[in-house]
């Protein structure tokens, strides 16, 4: 562990938005490390703040309502949360780069292709075009767009689903990055350019070596792509293991949901939202006093009315819930 | 793209006609007698009846009808009945002033419009953007004829630094244009800025932002374009506009165009050279309208895509 | 039918509290009650104005010309000695009644034929929607100056002219708001029940058109003031000795030299009573309807 070096360390992030009842906190304490050359899961139900942990590592966060109020976010070694706008904007594209869900919106519908796909090169290197649209070709190769030349002059709308998510990967390692964010990338599009984008990130990490947090409420993605698994839950994280231990023997109730509900080969057209768990995600306001994942746990007890820490599982393994402290809580007040 | 223009002339001939109809029946319908009233006391009860059978004015209202749209299109709107003239020549003749007028409006009101409705986005929910908000409104809400008595009572009357009236070179033309301008200006910037704002909620602007795109990058380079679309388009719309302001500001400073004659053709109750005009002016706002639907397609690639699809 | 009650109970419920948001949200727009403070004030000043003014609006006091403002004629007086103020609170009433009275009708025509041409669809939407087009592409002055030249110039006319301008956009308006909530659930069940169309119409499309109509009624409002105004200005609109406010502009721009007060203090009202009328709107459309926002 001395030499461990992770590219990403964040630390006590908290991230709170202010609305017409007081502040909510959308989220709380998130801890977690994204090593070199690893691709880290952060999973969760819509709402459990995985966007919102993306955003503010780009410092995103919608403005004015919203804001990063406490923690730390290292880069490289380098504190970016407390830069201000100019700093984070050097950052932005140039260090950390995301490619979000909607392929289809996501790119500008009146600027060709290749203008978008190169503008980081534009703001960071500051390349003149002709040395930015050679690059783009090269990354169009790079990301398999079939005959790139003649796609660099399209227009988005030209382009199919599967293709403007390549364009937008490759917009966003143009710059050679440290760190890809890629929120649901694959969630628009259907089943075989999935995973057709699938392996492609994951090839890009092999031959590039970039890093990458993937957002996805998909375990099955998890499973086929990630090293690292972060789960969250109502802003917070639940449990964070590395792969095939949280596959092995996964430790939060919610995760052993959310792995009851991965579809199987047949069923994957119906069952896409996780329907196993019942009940909906707490509404961030209203939270309720302790685990908050309790109103819709099978194992809720008495204990489970005060919060959480989160508890060592095995080595690396850690989960937010009263199960595992259970036993060493219970024997000592068994003693006394 | 042709095929479009083609399609979109094609479909505005039903509207036209249709127009000329009502336009056609409301104007023959008028109780007196145009003729008469042309002849005054001159004209014995036989000379008008003569005159009213060279002028076909006892045929059916269908034939007379065919008989105008027929001449129409051949440019032949009549003859003025006060100035016994061809309404084609008298309206050809003050339409440059008219469309002067109305290019010189138009520039005032972007160049008011859409800077402050910019800057009324930008600046979302601040004093800035109500203050820009207020001062649209009361661009809206300021009646054309006021605004211009006003500025005519500042500039021309009190400061003597411009013409009351008439039109005899570029510094007449600069209040009617302040006030026709000025009129639609509120308009344009209250569209820039809902139109800016819904841009910026986009999802490509969050892309933009990702890239590292300062604010006013992600404006220039991304939002803009896509916002001031609709803004153009509006823009050829706002024909229309113009020219019912023209009438008031044609009529104010004493301008000879198409909304002056239209003024005096009703007080002399000059029937085809009314007629005339206002067909004319239709004929403008139809053509606006073309316009900004090709622009839109023009600006639009979306939409370029589609109408070749649909050609 | 108990389960019927069941349900209509939470409508009725859900009604009120609409209402009681919709009051709420327009109260707490600052602008709006100043506008429909100032709208009140105008009423209840134009209706009471014989009470409240010492002033004849119609006697001619030649010795009395184009006086200035004193404590007795607090704007001044006109060319023939009348008292501005007297003037300018008489032409409210024709103001309003011009504001009001063609913007119920053309709401009400638009209405109709929205629906009408929303809901049936076809030869009937095709027809109405052309006719709309028309009635947009004639510049709306030009239009009304026509038929003020047709019909002879007078108050009734007015109303005529300026509800064949308005109609057209309101109808426009209902008819996209018709097409959205013909697909919506109720009115598919409503259809599966057998419910007739013309009931579907005007009893289930009908009402929830209204805070639409209402948010157009209170825009349309300063819109046919101003179209009066002009009107009048251009000699075409209210005849003297009759006096609206566009009248007065125009009556008193032969005097801006030596009683700028004569033309200028009309239009004030007539930008005042817009501004007033606008921000009520926009309040309005807030709190009734925020997806109409911009």
């Amino acid at each position: 562990m001395a030499d461990y070096d992770p590219i990403l360390s964040v630390r006590n992030l908290r991230t709170e938005f202010s609305g017409g009842r007081g502040d909510v906190r959308v989220l709380d304490d998130v801890s977690f490390d994204v090593g070199r050359g690893k691709i880290i899961g952060l999973v969760g139900e819509s709402g459990s703040g995985k966007s919102m942990t993306a955003l503010s590592l780009m410092g995103l966060v919608p403005k004015p309502q919203g804001r990063v109020n406490a923690g730390s976010i290292l880069l490289d070694g380098t504190e970016i949360s407390k830069l201000d706008a100019a700093g984070m904007r050097r950052i932005r594209g140039r260090d950390i780069a995301m490619v979000f869900q909607e392929p289809m919106t996501s790119l500008n519908p009146v600027r060709r292709v290749w203008e978008q796909v190169g503008e980081p090169l534009a703001i960071h290197k500051g390349l003149g075009r002709s040395a930015i649209r050679k690059r783009v070709l090269e990354m169009f190769e790079m990301v398999g767009i079939p005959e790139p030349q003649t796609r660099l002059d399209a227009y988005p709308h030209q382009l199919s689903g599967g293709l403007r998510q390549r364009a937008m990967i490759a917009m966003g390692l143009i710059c050679e990055p440290k760190l890809l964010i890629a929120d649901e990338p694959t969630t628009a599009l259907d089943v075989t350019t999935q995973a057709q984008i699938l392996r492609l990130m994951r090839d890009l990490r092999d031959r590039v070596g970039t890093s990458i947090i993937l957002i996805t409420h998909d375990l099955g993605i998890i499973a086929e792509m990630c090293d690292e698994v972060n789960v969250m839950y109502a802003g917070q994280m639940v449990e964070q293991a590395n792969v095939f231990d949280l596959f092995e023997n996964p430790s939060h109730p919610y995760t052993r949901g959310l792995l009851a509900s991965i579809p199987r080969a047949t069923e994957a057209r119906v069952a896409r939202r996780m329907p196993s768990i019942p009940g909906m995600v707490p509404n961030l306001a209203k939270l309720p006093p302790g685990c908050r994942f309790a109103p819709r746990c099978r194992d809720a007890m008495p204990t489970c009315q005060r919060p959480p820490d989160l508890e060592t599982v095995g080595t690396g393994h850690v989960a937010r819930c009263w199960l595992h402290a259970g036993q060493t809580a219970l024997q000592s007040e068994a003693t006394r | 793209m042709l095929m479009f223009a083609l399609r979109r002339i094609l479909v505005s001939i039903p509207v036209l006609i249709g127009i000329t109809l009502i336009l056609f029946i409301m104007l023959n319908v008028v109780p007196g007698d145009p003729i008469a009233l042309m002849m005054k006391e001159h004209g014995s009860p036989e000379v008008i009846e003569r005159v009213r059978a060279q002028m076909h004015l006892d045929d059916p209202l269908i034939t007379r009808y065919l008989r105008f749209l027929w001449d129409a299109l051949h440019g032949d709107l009549g003859t003025s009945i006060k100035l016994n003239r061809p309404v084609t020549d008298l309206i050809l003749k003050a339409f440059p002033n008219t469309l002067m007028l109305a290019v010189c409006a138009a520039l005032v009101s972007w160049l008011i419009g859409i800077p402050i409705g910019i800057l009324s986005a930008v600046r979302r929910d601040t004093f800035l953007d109500r203050f820009c908000m207020g001062f649209s409104l009361l661009g809206v809400s300021m009646p054309i004829f006021w605004s211009a008595l006003l500025l005519q009572y500042v500039f021309a009357m009190k400061l003597k630094l411009l013409p009351v009236s008439g039109f005899y070179g570029w510094r007449y033309m600069v209040l009617p244009a302040l006030v026709l301008g000025w009129s639609s200006a509120g308009v344009i910037s209250r569209l820039t800025r809902s139109s800016l704002l819904e841009v910026m909620r986009l999802d490509y602007i969050r892309t933009a932002r990702a890239k590292g795109l300062g604010e006013a990058g992600v404006i220039t380079r991304h939002a803009l374009k896509n916002a001031l679309i609709p803004v153009v388009t509006i823009m050829a719309i706002q024909v229309a506009g113009l020219l019912s302001g023209a009438v008031i500001t044609e009529a104010i400073f004493s301008i000879p165009g198409v909304g002056r004659i239209t003024v005096n053709a009703i007080s002399s109750r000059d029937m085809p050279l009314l007629q005339g005009a206002v067909l004319f002016a239709t004929v403008l706002v139809i053509l606006g309208n073309l316009v900004a639907d090709i622009l839109y397609s023009v600006l639009d690639p979306r939409i370029r895509a589609q109408m070749k699809k649909e050609a | 039918m108990t389960d019927m009650s069941d349900i209509a109970a939470p409508e009725a419920l859900e009604e009120a509290s609409f209402l009681r948001d919709t009051l709420r949200t327009f109260s707490r727009n600052r602008m709006a009650m100043i506008g429909l403070i100032f709208v009140v004030t105008l009423v209840l000043a134009a209706a009471f104005a014989p009470w409240i003014s010492p002033h004849d609006p119609y006697r001619v006091a030649l010795d009395e010309q184009l006086l200035p403002a004193s404590t007795t004629y607090w704007l001044g007086t006109d060319n023939f000695g009348r008292d501005v103020l007297t003037r300018i609170l008489y032409g409210a009433r024709i103001s309003l009644v011009v504001g009001i009275v063609p913007s119920l009708i053309s709401l009400a025509i638009g209405t109709v034929l929205g629906i009408l041409s929303g809901y049936l669809g076809g030869r009937t939407d095709f027809v109405v929607m052309r006719l709309a087009d028309m009635m947009i592409a004639f510049p709306s002055l030009l239009l009304a100056m026509v038929v003020m030249y047709t019909l002879g110039a007078n108050l009734l006319n007015i109303f005529f002219a300026l509800a064949l301008v308005g109609w057209a956009s309101v109808a426009r308006v209902v008819r996209a708001q018709t097409l959205a909530l013909r697909e919506k659930e109720f009115i598919e069940a409503a259809r599966a029940n057998g419910t007739s169309r013309s009931r579907i119409m005007f009893g289930h499309i009908f009402p929830n058109v209204i805070p639409t109509l209402i948010v157009l009624f209170s825009l349309s409002i300063p819109e046919a003031i101003m179209w009066e105004s002009s009107l009048s200005f251009l000699g075409v609109g209210v005849q003297p000795p009759e006096a609206s406010w566009g009248l007065l502009v125009a009556k008193g721009k032969e005097y801006m030299f030596q009683a700028p007060a004569v033309a200028i203090a009309p239009g004030v009202a007539i930008l005042l009573t817009v501004m007033a009328f606008n921000f009520i709107g926009d309040g309005l459309r807030d709190a009734l309807d925020p997806s109409m926002k911009d």
